[in-house]
């Protein structure tokens, strides 16, 4: 009988098209998503050496980060100009690339258009057991179908267009565990939080996790991705989690999603790939979901967790001194003093959108709360659905009324306010409450103070002018 | 990638130490859409300086660069490498690399010559005046005076920047078992590649394969 192995090593060892001397692979990729920031120089690298990309039909192209997310027509339906130079450029030339090299291409203009890591799981695209990259750390997203999805370099995106393979070597694996059922208010955003709070922003150095437990059982795909999203904050390569019924139910009838016999014969391919019992992991780590509260950052490492319930850090009471003088710097930088409660800290920006939390099921949580308040005064709130597809449907549902009606503003999709690539930018020493991924200085814009939270909480803190906890608005 | 055997000419005779990505090219450069161009910002905060060294019509289009201690130290962005290729800069020697930099510069043509700090002293105090030679054949680096100083390279990254060879190039070799894998694929899991709809897909360009 084989021995037993786990999700990454059944989908590893289904892409290996040659071993090498050195203990390297020659992976095979099977889907290869590419957008406007990181492919510009690999197209040139191919179109310098003569080359073609070997298989378009694997390969997907969306911009996402450098549009902005005002209308993108006019009254008259024709395309508006992008007025910042650079992005323009970023943009035409990735139209440019994928027509002459003839890659599937969903517009700016398209409803499918979105952030990529959203769009790849909403056309079934992304599918369970591929092995799947992009010129994008938030790649790890797509783990939570049961793909084997990381970020790549530009180099890499050259090699993976021309030769459609990759030379990596293995990494270690990392079970992380979540039992229990969560409490009322805490969504999968708390969870993530939780889990990076636990090992730190470099605990998953080297390794490749796969989250279990009935936690994650329970969750939706929406909440999935937004878990496997945040694997690249906790230092993985990436984060898978095992397919089961609730994946196929979200894929079946996809656009891109296989169809017919196909479709059978995956889901039985798909069902072989969960971690065989007794499979052995390099590391476990094991969480209950009775300890996980809604939560939030207060520093600028995605590490810096604390429950909303709870105040701002003493640096002193870190053990390491090298942790001790990152988190004054970090006080410093967020303009936040030991002992503050956490709840009473103003905010001026609000942010409910990226690859992180920009899905129809955000959209909701977020406007549950809102449905019936105000913006508080002082506060700019921004919803970016992920995709116009999340967008149509959000606003079949009513969710923009609520919305707009409430004070927010009500965006077209993109990355938005997540980077400080377009112009949805926080404004130096102003601070906003983010349902994005990353709190790195200067991330949201130079000077920016971010604090990442759930689209729940980003509601909460919008209605009521300060980092709250939604479990006070909730029912 | 070009094959090189053989880096000539004058070199800007700098001998700085820690020599960051940040340095060599500046963040807001990253929004470009070419790895050429990058020539221009590169060095961008020295050269704003007068009287600096990459200004200096001496030294104008050298095809080398003399620098200290840990060379292209910070981030991992590429176009670190692509500023040098850019300006012209086929060889960087100095005494010690960052990994990531010297990986990157390999992946684009550009030999990493490490040498001993009194080798790179002495390589500076020539560079003002006269040309250095950076010879893969021989693996040395020589002067018009008696200067020879040998130096060692990974043979795999030697033979691939004297064969001119990339990683993708050689891959591309690679093409009958990349093919094998892709026909037993198509068997074992044939919906890969069997995409229900791309309606509403923008396909077309004469590049397809
Ligand atoms: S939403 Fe943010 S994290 Fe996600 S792809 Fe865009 S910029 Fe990256």
């Amino acid at each position: 009988m084989p021995s037993p192995r786990t999700l990454y090593e059944k989908v590893w060892d289904a892409h290996v098209v040659e071993r090498r001397d050195d203990g390297s692979c020659l992976i095979y990729i099977d889907r290869h998503l590419l957008h406007e920031v990181t492919s510009p120089q690999a197209f040139e690298g191919l179109r310098a050496a003569g080359r073609f990309v070997r298989r378009p039909d694997l390969t997907l192209a969306v911009p996402d980060h450098n549009l902005p997310t005002t209308a993108r027509t006019d009254a008259a339906g024709h395309e508006l100009p992008i007025a910042d130079r650079e992005s323009a450029e970023q943009l035409a030339a990735l139209r440019r690339n994928v027509a002459e090299f003839g890659v599937p291409y969903i517009d700016a203009l398209s409803a499918r258009q979105g952030i990529v890591h959203v769009v790849g799981p909403e056309q079934g695209f992304t599918l369970p057991g591929t092995t799947m990259v992009c010129g994008d750390s938030h790649t790890s997203a797509h783990g939570a179908m049961g793909a084997l999805a990381f970020g790549i370099g530009t180099s890499e995106v050259e090699h993976v267009l021309a030769t459609q393979t990759l030379i990596l070597s293995p990494s270690k694996t990392m079970e992380v565990r979540v039992d229990g059922a969560l409490g009322y208010g805490v969504s999968a955003k708390d969870v993530v939080l939780a889990i990076i709070g636990r090992i730190g922003a470099a605990g998953g150095t080297g390794h490749v996790i796969e989250f279990t437990g009935e936690v994650i059982r329970a969750l939706s795909v929406e909440g999935r991705l937004t878990i496997a999203n945040m694997s690249i904050e906790g230092g993985a390569r990436a984060g898978m989690i095992a397919p089961d019924e609730t994946t196929f139910a979200y894929l079946k009838g996809r656009p891109m999603a296989p169809q017919g016999e196909d479709w059978a014969r995956a889901v039985d391919w798909w069902r072989t790939l969960p971690s065989d019992a007794g499979a052995r992991f390099d590391k476990v780590v094991r969480l209950a979901a009775s300890d996980i509260a809604p939560a939030l950052t207060w520093g600028t490492s995605p590490e810096d967790v604390v429950p909303i319930t709870g105040s701002v850090p003493a640096p002193d009471s870190f053990a390491d001194a090298s942790k001790r003088a990152a988190a004054q710097k970090s006080l410093d930088y967020m303009g936040l003093t030991p002992g503050m409660r956490m709840q009473d800290v103003p905010i001026q920006h609000v942010f409910i959108g990226s690859c992180t939390n920009s899905r129809i099921e955000d959209l909701r949580a977020a406007a549950s709360v809102a449905n019936g308040r105000r913006v508080a005064d002082g506060v700019r709130a921004l919803v970016v659905p992920g995709s116009g597809l999340v967008k149509r449907q959000a606003e079949a549902e009513g969710l923009d009324r609520i919305f707009t009606a409430a004070g927010f503003e009500w965006r077209e999709p993109g990355c938005s306010m997540c980077l400080a690539m377009n112009p949805d930018k926080v404004p130096a020493g102003e601070r906003c409450a983010s349902t994005s991924n990353r709190n790195f200085v200067g991330r949201q814009g130079p000077g920016s103070r971010t604090h990442l939270l759930s689209p729940a909480m980003a509601a909460a803190a919008a209605v009521t002018g300060r980092l709250a906890d939604v479990r006070e608005l909730m029912g | 990638m070009q094959a090189v055997t053989r880096v000539s000419g004058t070199a800007y005779p700098w001998g700085a130490e820690n020599v960051d990505t940040d340095v060599i090219i500046p963040a807001h450069w990253l929004k470009t859409i070419t790895r050429s161009g990058l020539g221009r910002g590169a060095f961008e905060t020295v050269r704003a300086q007068p009287g600096n060294l990459f200004d200096d019509p001496r030294y104008a289009g050298a095809p080398i660069l003399i620098a200290g201690d840990n060379f292209g130290c910070g981030s991992s962005r590429e176009h670190a490498a692509w500023a040098l290729a850019d300006m012209g800069v086929q060889a960087v020697i100095a005494p010690s690399f960052s990994d990531i930099f010297s990986g990157n510069a390999f992946k684009n043509g550009i030999v990493t010559v490490v040498l001993p700090q009194e080798a790179v002293d002495r390589l500076v105090e020539v560079a003002k005046t006269d040309p250095v030679t950076v010879d893969l054949e021989t693996m040395t680096v020589t002067t018009p005076y008696q200067d020879r100083y040998t130096f060692e390279l990974d043979a795999f990254r030697r033979r691939c920047l004297m064969e001119g060879l990339d990683e993708v190039g050689l891959t591309l070799a690679k093409d009958t078992v990349i093919s094998k894998f892709e026909e037993r694929l198509g068997v074992e899991r044939p919906w890969i590649s069997g995409r229900a709809d791309d309606a509403g897909l923008a396909v077309e360009g004469a590049r397809r394969t």
